[in-house]
C-alpha cells in the first residue's frame, strides 16, 4: 500500500501546528511524522539533536525520516582514523559526520534512508520499531526474506545486512534510529569503510564489518519513496495517529531556534576528530630515496585529536638533528591532520639553507608523514 | 557541629533555618550570601551517592565513555555528568542533585553497573536534601507551576543562581534563549527576556497566538509577571563574558614561526597604482575562451606573468639572501607563490616555474591550487620552493597594505581592490579609471628603491598596456 503523495504535507510545520519552543504541546493525536527536505547530514543530525533536547515527548511520539548526500557517519564514541579511509574521503568530498548515538560507523547516501523514531525515554523500545519496519517492508513486499537479529540489524536472507541501529538516551527523551539500504553505492561504501592506516591502538567502539546487500538488488521496483511512504503508512496505523507526513526545512530558525549552532558544532573539527578518545599510533613505514629503502618508524600519543607525544625514528644523519627535533617539538600539541602537518614542515623548511637535497629529503619525509594522517 | 545539625535534620525546612542562624553567627562581618560558604574548608552538606539509573531494555552494564566534570566540580541539577555506553546506545547520565562532586567511581573505559554509585555527590546545603526516589520528575522545591525546575523533557543548563532569578520571576527556563556555553542560560539572558516581556504586557492583539512560531508565552503569564516585574532598565547589566586562552597550534603556529622569522628581514616598501582598464576589457575577451577549455580564468594569471617578466630584467628581487648574508643566490626559476586565504588560515602554494608559462597555463593551474587548496588537500611541493610572492588581499579589500616577506624570498607584492576613479587622460579629460593599487615589500639588504620602483614600473606598464607583454613574452 503506497500513500499517494498528494498526502505528503508540503506546507511548513508552522502552519499545521503552533510550535511554542518549549515543546509540541498542541499535537493531540499523540505523534507526528516529519521528512527533511536536506541532504546534508550535519543538517539532519542536527534537527535529531534538536528534537531531543527541546521537546516534550510523554505522551506522544515522533518518526522522522531523512536521506544523505554522500557520507561517512561515525559513532559518537569512535576514531575515524580507525574506521574509514580519511584519504579517500578528502579526495571523493564525502563528509564525515559524528553522531551523538552509539555504535558504529555506517555510510550515507540517497540510496539509503535514516529512521529516527522519538520517544520518551520510557518508551524506549528498539525491537518494536525494527519490528514495525519489517511489518512496513512485507506489506510492501511480502515475499521479502527478512528479520531482525538480536544485535537489532535487520538481514536479508539471513545473511546481508539491510539496517544498522544506534540509539540515544537523555534524561527524558530517547530515540532510537537506523539505517535502511534501497540503492545505495556498495563499491564506494565497503572502499570507504576500509581503514588503510596501520598500527593504531585505541579503547574506541570498533565497528562490526557486514556484508550488506540493496533491497533494489532483491527487487528492481523498490525506490526510496516507495519504502518512505511504507514505513509512515504503518508507523501512522500501528500509533493510531495522522498518516500524512511533514515536511521540515532544517535550515528554519524559526522553527527550530538555534538550529544553525548546532550544524555549526557537528561540522567543528573539534567535534568530529576532537572527540576521538585518545589512541596511539606506532608504525613504521619505507622510503625509496635514491637508490636506497629507509625505515622511518613513528610513535604517537593521540588525544582530542591532537598530538600529545611524538617520537620519529629516523636514519642517523639522513637529515640534520636539529631539523629533526624541531619538527617533533611542532607536531606535538598540533591537530593530527594531514594540513597542520604539511603547514608546519613547509615553515620549518623556510628556515633551513637552501639545499636541494636536503628540502626533496624532507619533502618525501613530510609526504609520507601525511599518509598516516 | 555544622555536620552534625545536618545530619540529624531530615526535612527541607529546618535545615534551611537552622543553617542561617549558624552562619550568621559566625560570619556577622561577610556580607555575602550563605552560598559562598560551601567553599570554604569546612563542608557541611551530605554526600550522597548517585546511583546509575535503569537504562532499560534489562541493560544491567554499560561502559564509561566520557565523563563531563571532575572531582571538584561544582554541579547543577540535570547538567551532564557523563556519557556511557551499551549496545549501539549512548546514554547521557544527568545530575540528580545541585552540589559539588566528590568522587568519580569509575575511570574511563571501565564497565559501570546499574544500581551501583556512579558518582558522589555533596549536596549544596542550602537546597536541602532531594528525594531518593528513582528518575526524580518533579523535584522538591516545586510549589508553583511556573517553577523553573519543572522542565519536563527540556534539558537545561543554568547554575543555581540563575535558577533564582528566573524562579523569582516567574520564567520558565525552557522559554529562555541561552547564550552561554552549550546553550547555557546566562543571567543576562533571563534579563533580556524581562526586556521583552515588559513589551509583551502591552494589549495583545487577538491573533497574537497564531503569528508564525516565535517563542510566546501563554496569555496568562504576562499579568503575572506585571506585578513582579523590576524594571530591568534600572538593573545594571553584568557583562560576563570571560577571557579564552588556548595554546598556539597548526597553522597560527606555523605564521608565528614564519613571521618571526621574517623580522630579521629590514623591509622597505614601495607603492604605486595600476590603471587597469584595458586589463579588464582583455580579460573580459578571453574569459569565455578559457572557460570553454575548462578553466576559470581571474586577474591573477596575468599579474604572476608580469611579475615574471619583471623578474627577468630584475632578478635579484627573484634571489635568496643566505643566514650570514654574504652570497645571494639568483633563483633560475621563478615560482611564484599566491597567497590564498582558508578556513584554517593563511597558505601560499606557488606555481612553478612561470618564467616558462604561458598565462594560460598559469591559470589552469592556479584553479588546481584553489582547489587543492579549499579541500584541504595542498601537497608539499605545492608548499615549498617559492621564490617571490603576490598577495591579493584586493579580493577582500583594502588599498594600500604592508606585506610580509617570507623567508628566504626577498620580495613580495599586495594588491588592493579594484576601484573606479577619475583620472585624466593625456588630453586633460577626465575618465572613469579602474585603478587598483601594488604595495611591495623588499628585503633593504640586497634590493634598493631604484630597482623596486624600476620593477613596478615594468610590471604596470605591463598591465596597463598588456599588448606590451606580447613583444617581450618567452
Amino acid at each position: 500500500m503506497v500513500l499517494q503523495s498528494s498526502l505528503k504535507n508540503c506546507l511548513q510545520l508552522s502552519c499545521i501546528l503552533r510550535i511554542p519552543k518549549a515543546g509540541f504541546r498542541s499535537i493531540s493525536s499523540g505523534g507526528l511524522i516529519i521528512q527533511s527536505i536536506s541532504n546534508d547530514v550535519y543538517e539532519n543530525l542536527a534537527v535529531e539533536d534538536w528534537i531531543h533536547d527541546h521537546m516534550n515527548l510523554e505522551n506522544q511520539r515522533i518518526l522522522f525520516m531523512w536521506r544523505n548526500s554522500p557520507a561517512v557517519v561515525i559513532g559518537r564514541h569512535q576514531n575515524p582514523w580507525q574506521e574509514c579511509n580519511l584519504r579517500l574521503l578528502r579526495q571523493k568530498t564525502i563528509k564525515l559526520a559524528r553522531r551523538r548515538s552509539g555504535g558504529g560507523t555506517v555510510y550515507h547516501d540517497l540510496g539509503n534512508i535514516n529512521l529516527t523514531f522519538f520517544t520518551s525515554r520510557k518508551k524506549y523500545e528498539r525491537m518494536e520499531n525494527l519490528k514495525l519496519v519489517v511489518k512496513a517492508l512485507k506489506a510492501l513486499r511480502p515475499q521479502l526474506d527478512i528479520h531482525v537479529t538480536d544485535r537489532y540489524d535487520i538481514l536479508l536472507h539471513r545473511q546481508y545486512k539491510i539496517s544498522g541501529t544506534a540509539a540515544k538516551l537523555g534524561r527524558t527523551t530517547a530515540y532510537h534510529h537506523c539505517t535502511l539500504l534501497c540503492n545505495a553505492d556498495k563499491v564506494v561504501l565497503s572502499s570507504v569503510l576500509k581503514s588503510p592506516y596501520k598500527g593504531l591502538k585505541s579503547n574506541a567502539t570498533p565497528s562490526v564489518p557486514a556484508s550488506v546487500k540493496n533491497l533494489f538488488e532483491e527487487d528492481p521496483s523498490l525506490t526510496c519513496e516507495m519504502l518512505l511512504d511504507a514505513i509512515a503508512e504503518e508507523y501512522a496505523t500501528q500509533h493510531q495517529i495522522d498518516h500524512r507526513v511533514t515536511l521540515i526545512n532544517p535550515a528554519d530558525e524559526f522553527l527550530l531556534p538555534g538550529i544553525n549552532n548546532r550544524v555549526k558544532e557537528l561540522q567543528n573539527w573539534e567535534w568530529v576528530y576532537g572527540k576521538t578518545p585518545k589512541f596511539s599510533v606506532s608504525t613504521c613505514f619505507n622510503m625509496v630515496y635514491k637508490d636506497s629503502i629507509l625505515d622511518v618508524k613513528v610513535d604517537m600519543d593521540i588525544k582530542h585529536g591532537r598530538i600529545e607525544v611524538c617520537n620519529l625514528g629516523l636514519p642517523e644523519q639522513w637529515l640534520p638533528p636539529g631539523l629533526c627535533n624541531k619538527l617533533v617539538k611542532s607536531l606535538t600539541g598540533s591537530k593530527f591532520c594531514p594540513n597542520e602537518t604539511t603547514t608546519l614542515a613547509k615553515t620549518l623548511l623556510r628556515m633551513c639553507p637552501e639545499d636541494e637535497e636536503l628540502h626533496s629529503r624532507w619533502n618525501l619525509l613530510c609526504e609520507n608523514m601525511m599518509m598516516l594522517m | 557541629v555544622c555536620i552534625h545539625r545536618a545530619r540529624s535534620c531530615s526535612s527541607v525546612g529546618f535545615i534551611k533555618s537552622k543553617y542561617v542562624c549558624l552562619f550568621d553567627k559566625a560570619a556577622l562581618k561577610f556580607s555575602h550570601q550563605q552560598r559562598f560558604f560551601r567553599t570554604s574548608a569546612v563542608s557541611c552538606g551530605q554526600v550522597v551517592q548517585f546511583k546509575l539509573s535503569d537504562i532499560g531494555e534489562g541493560i544491567t552494564e554499560v561502559t564509561v565513555k566520557e565523563w563531563y566534570i571532575k572531582e571538584g566540580d561544582s554541579v547543577s541539577q540535570f547538567d551532564s555528568i557523563c556519557e556511557v555506553q551499551s549496545d549501539k546506545a549512548s546514554v547521557t547520565i544527568t545530575s540528580r542533585y545541585d552540589g559539588i562532586i566528590r568522587k568519580l567511581h569509575y575511570n574511563l573505559d571501565d564497565i559501570a553497573f546499574v544500581g551501583k554509585p556512579l558518582v558522589d555527590i555533596e549536596i549544596d546545603p542550602s537546597k536541602g536534601v532531594a528525594s531518593e526516589e528513582d528518575v526524580v520528575e518533579t523535584p522538591p522545591m516545586s510549589h508553583e507551576e511556573h517553577t523553573h525546575q519543572e522542565i519536563k523533557g527540556h534539558k537545561t543548563l543554568a547554575t543555581p543562581a540563575v535558577r533564582r532569578l528566573a524562579m523569582e520571576n516567574n520564567i520558565k527556563l525552557s522559554e529562555v534563549v541561552g547564550t552561554g556555553k552549550d546553550n547555557r542560560i546566562l543571567k543576562e539572558d533571563i534579563l533580556n527576556y524581562l526586556a521583552k516581556q515588559t513589551g509583551a504586557i502591552l494589549p495583545p492583539s487577538p491573533k497574537a497566538e497564531i503569528a508564525p512560531p516565535l517563542p510566546k508565552s501563554p496569555p496568562a503569564a504576562p499579568k503575572d509577571k506585571a506585578r513582579k516585574i523590576p524594571v530591568p532598565v534600572s538593573r545594571p547589566l553584568v557583562f560576563s563574558g570571560k577571557d579564552k586562552t588556548e595554546p598556539v597550534t597548526g597553522f597560527q603556529k606555523a605564521m608565528v614561526k614564519t613571521m618571526s622569522a621574517a623580522l630579521k628581514i629590514p623591509h622597505f616598501g614601495y607603492c604605486d597604482e595600476i590603471d587597469l582598464t584595458q586589463l579588464i576589457q582583455l580579460r573580459e575577451e578571453l574569459k569565455p575562451v578559457a572557460e570553454i577549455r575548462g578553466i576559470k580564468l581571474s586577474f591573477m594569471p596575468f599579474f604572476i606573468k608580469a611579475a615574471s617578466l619583471g623578474l627577468l630584467q630584475y632578478p635579484v628581487l627573484n634571489a635568496s639572501l643566505d643566514e650570514s648574508c654574504r652570497n645571494v643566490t639568483y633563483k633560475a626559476s621563478h615560482n611564484i607563490g599566491v597567497a590564498m586565504d582558508t578556513e584554517q588560515g593563511l597558505i601560499v602554494p606557488n606555481v612553478k616555474n612561470v618564467q616558462v608559462c604561458s598565462v594560460f597555463e598559469i591559470a589552469a593551474e592556479l584553479n588546481r591550487l584553489q582547489s587543492l587548496g579549499s579541500a584541504g588537500q595542498l601537497g608539499t611541493n605545492d608548499l615549498t620552493g617559492g621564490t617571490f610572492t603576490l598577495s591579493n588581499v584586493g579580493t577582500i579589500g583594502g588599498t594600500y597594505a604592508k606585506p610580509v616577506i617570507l623567508p628566504p624570498e626577498v620580495a613580495i607584492g599586495a594588491l588592493g581592490k579594484i576601484q573606479v576613479l577619475p583620472r585624466f587622460n593625456a588630453k586633460g579629460e577626465v575618465f572613469k579609471a579602474q585603478i587598483m593599487n601594488v604595495s611591495w615589500s623588499a628585503d633593504h639588504r640586497i634590493i634598493d628603491g631604484a630597482t623596486m620602483a624600476r620593477f613596478s614600473n615594468l610590471w604596470k606598464s605591463y598591465l596597463e598596456n598588456p599588448a606590451s607583454m606580447l613583444l617581450d613574452l618567452k
